[in-house]
């Protein structure tokens, strides 16, 4: 099973597939991913592999963000190698834009490894997540999906409210987590078990069936999907 | 810089051998029908009155009377379903989009050919 990968989502458009019907797809510029660091039960407390996409231009990276990626030299590096510890292995590569983790313990995976979107290829769908667009304030019907109310038969003024909210002088208070209006959207979210249509490994491109969260240029982890 | 990438993911599903054929033009369009397991080709002939959509989104509308009703067709572009796009001739039109065909009838359906330059040298 692929581990996974980090990319950009470009925008929706279409394709024709073999039997020459129309296909709706979202690209994602998916990839070439540094892995950035491994973290180890022992170490971390926990296994997961970082990744890291798209490079940052070095006068907007921190020094300690320059020194996760490549060796740098520095008072503390020189002591400890000198009393013979063995330093984290490095990436080696430019600091990246967007960072992630991916839960797990992966065989044959090391640091400074290149991943790209080839190892998608015997993947029949793919979960991908992302950040939705903000929409604001939002009401009930767009929040929450609420059916609002007549437009007619005496409504008034209330067409789009959510109607009651509870009872009356029992329980005597609007019970904890009910559903009303205010922010909506910029939320992580992930649209799962999407089919992936066609990988261009040349230009690290993957087109997959459907939308994705976020807006175009938003970035994505992407995920093979555990859904059956 | 995205539509760059846009257009890459694009290009393996637009066709390069199109005729160029505009608005006002009267054209057959082949079009591949599966009948169970034998293909055949299907002709629909008619007045190109739109074009929308750019890249492998581009689409085209094809009208047509038959038995004194109007029939459209709404075709993609660059389907794989169409075989082949003829010209058969061209019509004079200033207008983008034909819609105001649909409310002609008879005669007034008719456009004025325009013929290229070799044509009229020969007439």
């Amino acid at each position: 099973m692929a581990l996974g990968l980090l990319g950009r989502k470009v925008g929706m458009t279409q394709v024709f597939d073999e039997s020459g019907n129309v296909r709706a797809v979202t690209v994602i510029e998916a990839g070439p991913c540094h892995v950035l660091q491994l973290r180890t039960i022992d170490r971390d407390g926990y296994d997961a592999v970082q990744l890291g996409f798209l490079d940052k231009p070095r006068r907007l990276a921190s020094r300690g963000i320059r020194g996760q990626v490549a060796r740098l030299d520095s008072k503390r590096s020189r002591t400890r190698t000198k009393a013979g510890v063995e330093l984290l292995a490095k990436a080696d590569c430019e600091p990246k834009r967007f960072v992630r983790e991916f839960r797990g313990m992966v065989e044959g995976i090391s640091v400074g490894q290149v991943l790209e979107v080839k190892q998608f290829e015997n993947a029949k769908a793919l979960d991908v997540t992302g950040t939705s667009k903000g929409r604001g304030t939002a009401g009930v019907m767009v929040r929450h999906n609420m059916a609002g109310q007549r437009a007619t038969h005496g409504v008034k003024k209330v067409h789009r409210l959510p109607g009651s909210i509870g009872q009356s002088q029992f329980p005597g208070h609007v019970h904890k987590g009910r559903r009303m209006a205010g922010r909506h959207g910029n939320e992580r979210r992930t649209q799962r078990n999407l089919k992936v249509v066609r990988i261009d490994a040349d230009n690290n491109l993957l087109l997959v069936e459907g939308a994705v969260p976020g807006p175009n240029g938003g970035y994505v982890i992407i995920r093979e999907t555990n859904k059956r | 810089m995205s539509q760059k990438v846009l257009n890459l993911a694009e290009k393996s599903s637009i066709k390069t051998d199109l005729p160029n054929f505009k608005i006002g033009d009267t054209v057959d369009v082949h079009t591949r029908i599966l009948e169970g397991e034998k293909e055949r080709i299907q002709i629909f002939n008619g007045v190109v009155i739109a074009r929308a959509g750019s890249g492998s989104r581009e689409t085209f509308v094809v009208r047509r009377i038959v038995a004194s009703e109007g029939v459209e067709r709404k075709f993609p572009l660059h389907s794989p379903k169409i075989a082949k796009i003829e010209v058969k001739r061209s019509g004079i039109v200033h207008r983008a989009k034909l819609y105001y065909l649909r409310d002609r009838i008879g005669k007034a359906v008719k456009l004025r050919e325009r013929r290229s330059e070799k044509e009229e040298a020969a007439t």
